[in-house]
């Protein structure tokens, strides 16, 4: 067996896309208009498939600080916090986070695919269990992998399954960390995050929460789910991108625990990598200001959220089980839903496709992601072309 | 490894309640190229594996998992373990 047969079957998948005149895998964003326009093939596009939740990329105020923060301390720090990385805006944004989420401890990771592979390959050890949410995201599963941690699956959001887990496991008599997400990236629904600590009080578990898609979109303040569902202090680890509703690149891990500064010395996804950039940490810093100071965004983003939400419920759209900033359409037929992406891309739209074994049952999606910089106009188009691919479905 | 009879016999029919009525479920069969048992059918069998046996499998030991006995394995050290 050669090197590269192993990738005989994405070969093989990629061909069978030759037919359609674009393919998801290959879109490019030729001129970014806005937060929510873009040129692509050469045409004016709205996107509606860019976890860009806030519109932070185009403030203003994000692009002064991330320049600023260039023109004084220049492009990169060419280093590990550990070593030579750690310049005061690090430090400064993780007392930031900390003081946002009311939590003793924050370490700030350069992205937040690094934050979970840091916690979860460091935190737990092979001695150790977590029990993960069947659609947690890929770094959560890698950082266990990483570390070598027992891990067990329960059915996406089935407490019943949850709790018989914990129920068999706790007999072993080992520490158990139930890891979920706030807002899961590919149904948009949320985890039933008070049940779920309950079962953790229950149980003497840890309790670790993904905030990635709910940072600045849940709860009353916009510290995401916990704050929701009034759980904060049951939750040992909030984990959280820059990446998503700050509009900059990065990752963080809140806690109480002070044991959490020791990861600093011993967790080698944090240490053996390159700091996050100023101006990354800048445009973070600022966008947090921002959502501390306007909750009428998070305001903004619901509405577009419900109303487009509505309208595909209208349309009778098969769709994520409640309203959400992450609106999956289902399609049960594979070739349709290239065709149906290909339509909206036509009409000027972008979504995002996601197929098998990504999605979680076994159908294909178009993934929308709404946006509080989005026009009611803009929403009214997105409802519009797939009203017109409305036949694929 | 060999597995114990009794416990590849209630795989098999575990198995057979979630793939294709007409394939034939022997020992050495693989799950993935002769049942298409994917990544979600793999979950819903496990979960009927586990309620059966009363066991928890952990993902780590999925890779190991290629053939019918394969799985029975895991599940007589799984048994094994709790004892």
């Amino acid at each position: 067996m050669g090197l590269f047969d192993k990738f005989q079957k994405t070969q093989e998948s990629l061909n069978s896309l030759r037919g359609y005149s674009q393919s998801f895998f290959n879109v490019v964003l030729e001129e970014i208009i806005s937060s929510t326009e873009a040129v692509i093939n050469g045409r004016p596009t709205i996107l509606a498939g860019t976890n860009n939740y806030l519109g932070m990329p185009h403030r203003k105020e994000c692009i002064e600080a991330a320049c600023r923060a260039i023109e004084e301390q220049g492009t990169g720090t060419t280093g590990s916090r550990m070593a030579n990385g750690t310049y005061s805006i690090h430090v400064e944004l993780e007392q930031a986070i900390s003081r946002f989420l009311q939590k003793r401890h924050t370490i700030v990771f350069t992205t937040g695919y690094s934050a979970n592979l840091s916690i979860l390959s460091t935190v737990v050890g092979p001695k150790d269990i977590v029990i993960l949410d069947a659609d947690c995201h890929a770094s959560i599963y890698d950082g266990c992998r990483l570390g070598g941690v027992q891990v067990y699956r329960f059915r996406h959001n089935d407490m019943a399954d949850l709790e018989k887990r914990l129920k068999r496991l706790t007999k072993k008599g080992t520490n158990i960390l139930i890891a979920v997400e706030g807002l899961y990236s590919m149904l948009g629904d949320r985890a039933p995050l008070k049940e779920i600590a309950d079962l953790k009080k229950e149980y003497g578990a840890y309790l670790l929460v993904d905030e990635a898609h709910s940072l600045g979109v849940l709860g009353e303040k916009g510290r995401g789910l916990a704050e929701e569902a009034g759980v904060e202090d049951q939750v040992d680890f909030v984990i959280g991108t820059f990446s998503k509703s700050l509009g900059s690149v990065g990752g963080y891990c809140s806690s109480d625990h002070q044991e959490l500064e020791l990861l600093r010395f011993t967790s080698r996804p944090y240490v053996f990598t390159a700091s996050s950039s100023p101006a990354n940490i800048a445009a973070a810093r600022k966008a947090l200001e921002i959502i501390e100071k306007e909750p009428e965004l998070r305001e903004r983003l619901w509405a577009n959220a419900n109303m487009l939400y509505g309208r595909l419920k209208e349309m009778n759209f098969q769709l994520g089980p409640e309203p959400s900033p992450i609106i999956p359409v289902r399609f049960r037929e594979i070739p349709r839903a290239f065709e149906a992406w290909n339509g909206l891309l036509e009409r000027g739209v972008y979504v995002n496709m996601v197929l098998p074994p990504a999605t979680p049952d076994g159908t294909a999606l178009l993934r929308c992601s709404l946006s509080a910089a989005h026009t009611p106009e803009q929403v009214e188009q997105i409802a519009r072309a797939f009203e017109d691919i409305r036949h694929l479905a | 490894m060999k597995a114990d009879q009794k416990i590849l016999s209630q795989v098999i029919d575990i198995l057979r309640e979630h793939v294709s009525k007409d394939a034939e479920i022997r020992p050495e069969t693989n799950l993935e190229a002769d049942l298409s048992v994917d990544s979600l059918k793999s979950m819903e069998i496990l979960a009927a594996v586990e309620d059966a046996f009363d066991i928890s499998i952990p993902i780590n030991v999925l890779s190991d998992i290629q053939t019918v006995e394969d799985l029975a394995v895991q599940i007589e050290g799984l048994l094994k373990e709790q004892e």
